[in-house]
């Protein structure tokens, strides 16, 4: 049993009853009077110098505003920040001179109602001048390329090679050598709800209130450098539910765009993208990526060493993007013993729709690399993946491991894990099943991944790549209050996108204090009142926001505490705190009661202790477990406190006709130490799996030889829907992270960081007896047949067709 | 340009609304930005994710795809108008809180009003008629798993009545 009494226990969340009453407040729920609406005018060419703007016909329209082009606009506002360095890149939310990708926002039409803006977006007429454009990363790396920001002089805008202990002389030593590519193809987290954002100037106080469908770190105060304001000048209000966003809602140019129009025109504004400004100018993609691998080892299956190298297609401007390449650093030999790593991270600018952030933050794809290249191994030795994972995983007693490039893994057991989803899933008649559907004729594979979740970031890779960036703190914070009343409020200082924080708050509030944590009310304060955050990224919020409700608690509690032990003159240790009532050790009728220890902090202060404030509240800003340093000489440093680990297993068949996969049986094992809701890390769990069904199989932002996305709506980008994603289980287990406040880990990353990997795996295996094998995701249906068309007939095949699909 | 309006009468959860609309109002715009009803969502405005579903006439329809005139004479019922008549949860919602069936609560509206369809037609319905009978409206949260659980739970607790 647990040793706490609500962590851990099963127990409704507070955010629920709100959703499925129809009462959440989203962006698109904020109606403000007199508030005015947006429609963008938005590129057709991939690259183009912009000749012309005549704006006339759109504002002769009934209804309409204004029009505000890029001239206007670059003008007013300062370009939002670049991550990498690469001063001369700017970046506008309305283009100016020339258009980089085909959908880039070229004019922004406000009128009335959303459908006026629409018809006078469509009078706005521009004329462009095409220009040559490049949508493959490594044409836009060859000389002669057409540069997207010529005045950067190249489309390299982040090359970093790290060389982690005796790389080479373990390449020289081993007795087999294996290279390969893999390639994560262009997908991303595809919220249902688009991103949104609303603005108002008050002009009386200079401040700019901002609603938005928001999950970015230092948002406020990117947005307020970007419109020339103070800090104090932006007001971003954190309680607007968030229609998801698993890291894409970062929505800083709509915001500065939105936040300028509102200035400008002394109405409210709110723009809410449309599906497809949300899918091509709304810079939400996600990681484009190959991987050259390269692997070293031994024929007992020791694995010595590996290179990896990543690069990654960041589309037409960058943000944080480039760090994606970046948090993969802190896991780089996955959950393996590998002594050396060689790791190239480049990223390239291409005519294409920028990248955002996506769950996992670059993991999850370097996660499917190092997977194929165990499942290679296995393949080239003839050896069961299975035993190979087990002779190389990080064993139990090795904890705390230090990898390579720097990084300490705090705890894990992953051969424990591991067994236990064998077990689930009885692995043995998985494998019988197996066989016996291929003796009928199809093709059938067992898919394995073991992979790790690194969680409770400090962003430490932004130092690592660019050093003119010295972040080395990342914290978070909570403020709790306890009113005359008695009652409890948590205040958290950012918005959730689904994560169930208000339950995590109430939950580790209502366990430090022993109060029942339905009656601990959490509310969200606005950035210019809340306390320091970094926002819900990085699997980051059980272990920050969880650790800062729990120290900010403890104060309480200890304030209480003092104002006992001061009225019945003895010491702290002398007295015993149960259930917010605090009696003398020994002696339990003699107490002061919660109600009276509450009513002495509010209004009797001939009753408190000298040295404490009368009021009964508590801050707590945590620094991450870990954080706080710089990398040394060799590029070594910790980035991220807590590591999370996962086995995926999953059946798949594959109809040999149409190369269509069906997925049958999936258990994902899973530890991220002590759950403090298990509902909401079960929940996060199996969306991630189904979010990596989904880039594993069926999504693709993909575009045509001139530029053009040709996935822009939900009839050709594919999410899979609940005839995809088969009955998934998740088994738990638990090795605590000594890091934290009860031994917690992130989780919100889970799922999605192993379950691409393991299907790749399972098509593999199910390739397998054909020889065949494809490195290359999404594994459409095409793509997947045209793999079974090869191998069956290799005088057809011409060269490798998978890799084009 | 000024457009023109027609007057439609729609019984929207029980209550009789009557309003003149431009023609090329969706019915989920004039439910939300009219009515105020803002628990129905717009995902996609094309007919795929299904956010915006309601019941017309006791069947689930997408709202983006229909005209506010179309929904003249008509009986709509969107999430607002699933709750027990005193207010409290029904028997779905509350087992979609009992699982934790959502998490940023999006599609929660659609997904709820699809199940609940299901639920009036088949009280027994297998997994399998679950996921069909959800298949039209995506999440992106939970991967389907506490939604299927929500909906087998409140048909238990239904039929145990």
């Amino acid at each position: 049993m647990s040793e706490y009494r609500y962590i851990g226990r099963k127990r409704r969340t507070k955010e629920d009853p709100r959703f499925v009453s129809g009462r959440g407040r989203y962006v698109a729920d904020v109606a403000l009077p007199g508030m005015k609406h947006v429609a963008l005018v938005a590129s057709p060419h991939a690259s183009a110098r912009i000749v012309a703007i005549d704006a006339k016909p759109a504002l002769a329209m009934p209804g309409v505003l204004a029009v505000v082009t890029g001239e206007e606009f670059c003008a007013g506002t300062d370009s939002l920040a670049t991550g990498v360095d690469a001063p001369r890149l700017t970046r506008f939310a309305l283009a100016k001179d020339v258009v980089r990708y085909a959908g880039e926002w070229v004019a922004a039409v406000v009128a009335d109602t959303r459908a006026l803006a629409e018809d006078a977006a469509e009078r706005v007429e521009v004329e462009y001048e095409p220009l040559p454009h490049v949508i493959d990363a490594e044409r836009a790396m060859a000389a002669g390329a057409p540069l997207v920001h010529p005045a950067h002089g190249s489309n390299v805008i982040l090359h970093k090679r790290f060389v982690w202990g005796p790389v080479d002389e373990a390449f020289a030593k081993a007795q087999h050598k294996l290279a390969f590519r893999a390639t994560w193809g262009r997908s991303a987290t595809v919220p249902i709800e688009t991103f949104g954002v609303a603005a108002q100037w008050n002009a009386g106080t200079e401040i700019l209130d901002v609603w938005a469908s928001i999950q970015m770190p230092k948002y406020p105060d990117q947005v307020a450098r970007a419109l020339r304001l103070p800090g104090n000048a932006v007001r971003v209000h954190y309680d607007v539910d968030v229609g998801g966003s698993y890291g894409v809602k970062r929505g800083l140019k709509h915001t500065v765009l939105v936040g300028y129009l509102a200035r400008k025109l002394g109405h409210p504004v709110r723009f809410i993208e449309d599906r497809l400004e949300n899918m091509r100018g709304g810079d939400m993609q996600g990681p484009d990526r190959f991987f050259d691998m390269q692997v070293a080892f031994d024929s007992d299956g020791t694995l010595r060493a590996w290179k990896i190298r990543a690069v990654d297609d960041v589309g037409a401007y960058a943000g944080r993007a480039p760090f994606q390449l970046g948090k993969p650093i802190t896991a780089i030999c996955g959950p393996y013993r590998i002594p050396a790593v060689e790791y190239d991270a480049t990223s390239v600018l291409t005519n294409k729709t920028p990248q955002e952030a996506v769950r996992g933050f670059g993991q999850s794809p370097t996660n499917f690399a190092m997977e194929r290249c165990v499942d290679r191994v296995a393949d080239f030795l003839t050896m069961d993946r299975i035993e190979l994972r087990r002779k190389n995983l990080i064993r139990k007693e090795q904890f705390p491991y230090t990898i390579p490039s720097g990084s300490t893994y705090d705890s894990g057991d992953y051969h424990a894990v591991l067994d236990k989803a064998l077990a689930a899933i009885d692995y043995p008649a998985l494998v019988r099943a197996r066989d016996e559907a291929r003796k009928r004729g199809k093709l059938a594979g067992i898919g394995i991944s073991t992979c790790l979740e690194p969680s409770g970031g400090n962003s430490a890779f932004e130092v690592l790549l660019n050093p003119k960036n010295e972040t080395t703190t990342w914290m978070d914070s909570c403020l709790v209050r306890v009113d005359l009343a008695g009652s409890v409020t948590g205040v958290m200082n950012t918005s959730s996108s689904g994560q169930g924080h208000e339950s995590l708050v109430s939950t580790v509030i209502g366990e430090v204090l022993e109060r029942d944590p339905s009656s601990v009310r959490v509310v969200r304060a606005d950035s210019l009142q809340a306390l320091p955050s970094n926002s819900p990224v990085g699997s980051r919020m059980a272990i920050m926001l969880g650790g800062a409700a729990a120290g900010a608690a403890k104060r309480i509690r200890e304030t209480l505490v003092a104002i006992a032990a001061h009225n019945f003159e003895c010491a702290p240790e002398d007295l015993e705190y149960r259930g917010g009532d605090v009696a003398l050790k020994g002696a339990p009728d003699r107490k002061l009661t919660w109600d009276q220890l509450v009513e002495i902090a509010h209004r009797k202060f001939h009753r408190m202790p000298p040295d404490v404030e009368p009021g009964l509240q508590a801050k707590f800003v945590w620094e991450v477990p870990t954080g706080g340093a710089l990398p040394d000489a060799q590029g070594r440093v910790q980035i991220y406190p807590c590591y999370s680990f996962e086995a995926h297993l999953v059946y798949v068949e594959i109809d040999p006709d149409t190369g269509k996969p069906s997925l049958g049986r999936y258990v994902c094992g899973h530890d991220c130490g002590v759950m403090i809701n298990p509902d909401i890390v079960h929940g996060m769990t199996c969306g991630g799996i189904a979010h990596g069904i989904g880039a594993a199989l069926y999504e693709k932002f993909s575009y045509t030889e001139d530029g053009q996305l040709a996935a822009g709506t939900f009839m050709d980008y594919l999410l899979p829907s609940a005839m995809e994603v088969p009955p998934l289980a998740i088994v738990d287990h638990c090795t605590p992270s000594p890091l934290t406040t009860f031994g917690q880990k992130g989780s919100g990353e889970a799922g999605y960081l192993g379950a691409p990997a393991a299907i790749a795996s399972a098509v593999n295996d199910a390739l397998a007896p054909l020889r065949a094998a494809i490195d290359t995701l999404p594994m459409s249906h095409l793509a997947i047949w045209k793999a079974i068309d090869a191998a069956r007939h290799p005088e057809r095949s011409e060269g490798s067709p998978m890799a084009r699909s | 340009m000024s457009e023109r309006l027609y007057a439609i009468e729609v019984e929207v959860n029980g209550a009789r609304r009557a309003a003149e609309v431009p023609v090329r109002m969706s019915l989920v715009d004039w439910l939300r930005d009219e009515l105020r009803l803002t628990g129905t969502h717009v995902g996609c405005e094309h007919g795929i994710c299904g956010a915006c579903s309601v019941m017309l006439d006791g069947e689930p329809v997408r709202s983006c795809l229909m005209y506010a005139v179309q929904a003249n004479g008509h009986r709509v019922t969107t999430v607002e108008g699933l709750a027990k008549p005193d207010g409290s949860m029904s028997a779905l919602q509350d087992a979609f809180c009992e699982t934790h069936g959502l998490q940023c609560g999006y599609c929660t509206s659609g997904m709820l009003i699809a199940a609940q369809a299901l639920l009036d037609a088949n009280p027994d319905p297998t997994g399998e008629q679950i996921r069909d009978a959800i298949g039209g409206n995506l999440c992106r949260c939970t991967g389907y798993q506490q939604i299927v659980e929500a909906v087998e739970l409140a048909a238990r607790r239904v039929r145990a009545k």
